[in-house]
């Protein structure tokens, strides 16, 4: 698996934040407005909160694959991960409130060897939990191959990526050998009661294109992979979530490195929606890093946005004023508002 | 810009032919729209057929125009080459069948 190493193990210069943003603040050299003056156009800048319902939190960049669009640069050499007392300064800001949905990220969130004590105290608080699994994780050593009946218990929405039913266009993406294994573990989150059509153990699967082009129609998509990896593998799934890989880390790397990004950029500016931008995920969601500070979103946190408020680290958490903060944007924005929209719950139109 | 026949930027400014025709070049857009609409063929099926037509007539903007709306609608590499060969068999099909017109040619003219 694998094959490629993160940028920061390669001492890449878009391995820090400031170079990425470099790039991306110049939208005059790729001939665009910028992303406040599409805001502006449409009476949405400065884009507010609309108050937090999903509470993200990246529990670190360990992971065991090296996605080449990866926006985290995660991977195996990333040690970056979430320790036991940030954890405990989240669930005290989430019991104080009646936010509905904690969805966990990373890197490989299941590697953080806290996770399972993490999900356990915030299911005990009742709150409902998306954990975003790579799959391969749960095939990659036995320590993990009870996952399925841990996410089981815990009535855990496992929303899962995979960019398409076939091997060649996967592993292209995820490194080789990848969908064999996300194969494998599906069919293990199967066997447990998981995707079945009368079953309320949800698996959705996160659709990203593996290349510089937008995803087509969520719905179109969905009926494919229903159909492919029904007939294929004998697969079920819930929904499809169709997601724009937004030009950060090693997306962004790859959309230079290909000459594509211009094109990229431009297409993403030209599909403009003025009703997914209004619909943007960061408005209703805050991102937690795995070191506390607070972001709008995850691409945010990659990009080192941190907050513009005095309470930007979890263990000052102030629901009121994070309700009404400023959402910070730069052009990456634009991938989230192209379209039909784009968010960690797919389309947004 | 280099100096060629077609330029890739051009693609993008297909609208503009509008401006020195706009009642035809609106008619012909809107018709166009409405031709890639799902219908009795869904959305996808348009889009290899149109793969598929742009390389019979050969034209580089309509060949990266759908070689990207295929990859947005999910279609594989597979499913794509098959989709040119259709034309090509259609092409190669249509010089080939003239040779009946050849044969039919040359039994008139000799003994």
């Amino acid at each position: 698996m694998g094959g490629i190493q993160s940028l920061q193990r390669r001492k890449h210069e878009l391995s820090k934040a400031q170079a990425q943003i470099d790039t991306l603040d110049d939208h005059q050299g790729l001939g665009i407005p910028s992303f406040q003056e599409r805001l502006e156009s449409i009476d949405l800048f400065p884009l507010k909160s609309t108050g937090i319902d999903v509470f993200q939190v990246n529990m670190g960049k360990m992971c065991n694959q090296v996605c080449k669009h990866c926006h985290v640069d995660a991977g195996p050499d990333r040690k970056e991960i979430m320790t036991r007392e940030t954890m405990e300064q989240c669930l005290t800001a989430l019991k104080g409130t009646d936010i509905k949905t904690v969805d966990l990220t990373g890197g490989a969130p299941e590697m953080n060897p806290d996770f399972r004590w993490f999900v356990e105290e915030i299911s005990a608080l009742g709150k409902s939990i998306i954990v975003r699994c790579n799959l391969t994780i749960i095939v990659a050593n036995p320590k993990y191959n009870d996952l399925p009946e841990f996410y089981k218990k815990h009535k855990v929405n496992v929303a899962s990526s995979l960019p398409y039913f076939s091997a060649k266009r996967t592993d292209a993406q995820r490194g080789g050998g990848v969908f064999e294994q996300s194969i494998k573990a599906l069919k293990m989150l199967n066997a447990v009661g998981y995707g079945l059509s009368d079953s309320e153990l949800k698996l959705d699967l996160v659709y990203n294109p593996s290349g510089a082009f937008m995803p087509g129609d969520q719905q179109d998509l969905e009926k494919q992979f229903k159909d492919k990896l029904k007939n294929g593998y004998d697969i079920d799934f819930n929904s499809l979530f169709t997601i724009t890989n937004l030009p950060v880390s090693r997306f962004l790397d790859y959309l230079i490195n290909s000459g594509n990004y211009q094109a990229y950029m431009t297409e993403l500016a030209n599909a403009f929606n003025a009703s997914a931008a209004t619909g943007v995920m960061c408005r209703n969601t805050l991102s937690v890093g795995w070191d506390g500070y607070l972001y709008d979103c995850d691409f945010n946190q990659m990009l080192e946005m941190k907050l513009d408020q005095p309470n930007g680290h979890i263990s000052e958490f102030d629901i009121e004023s994070l309700n009404k903060r400023t959402i910070k944007i730069n052009q990456h924005c634009y991938g989230c508002s192209a379209g039909a929209g784009s968010s960690c719950g797919g389309a947004t139109t | 810009m280099k100096d060629t026949y077609y330029n890739k930027e051009d693609l993008n400014k297909f609208g503009n032919i509008t401006e020195w025709q706009k009642e035809l070049g609106d008619k012909f857009f809107s018709y166009y729209g409405s031709v890639f609409e799902e219908g009795a063929l869904t959305k996808r099926e348009k889009s290899l057929i149109a793969l598929a037509v742009a390389h019979a007539i050969q034209c580089p903007y309509c060949i990266d125009a759908y070689t990207g709306d295929t990859l947005q609608k999910g279609v594989d590499e597979e499913q794509m080459m098959e989709a040119i060969h259709v034309a090509a068999a259609i092409r190669g099909g249509a010089s080939l069948v003239h040779g009946v017109q050849m044969m039919n040619q040359v039994k008139e003219k000799t003994m």
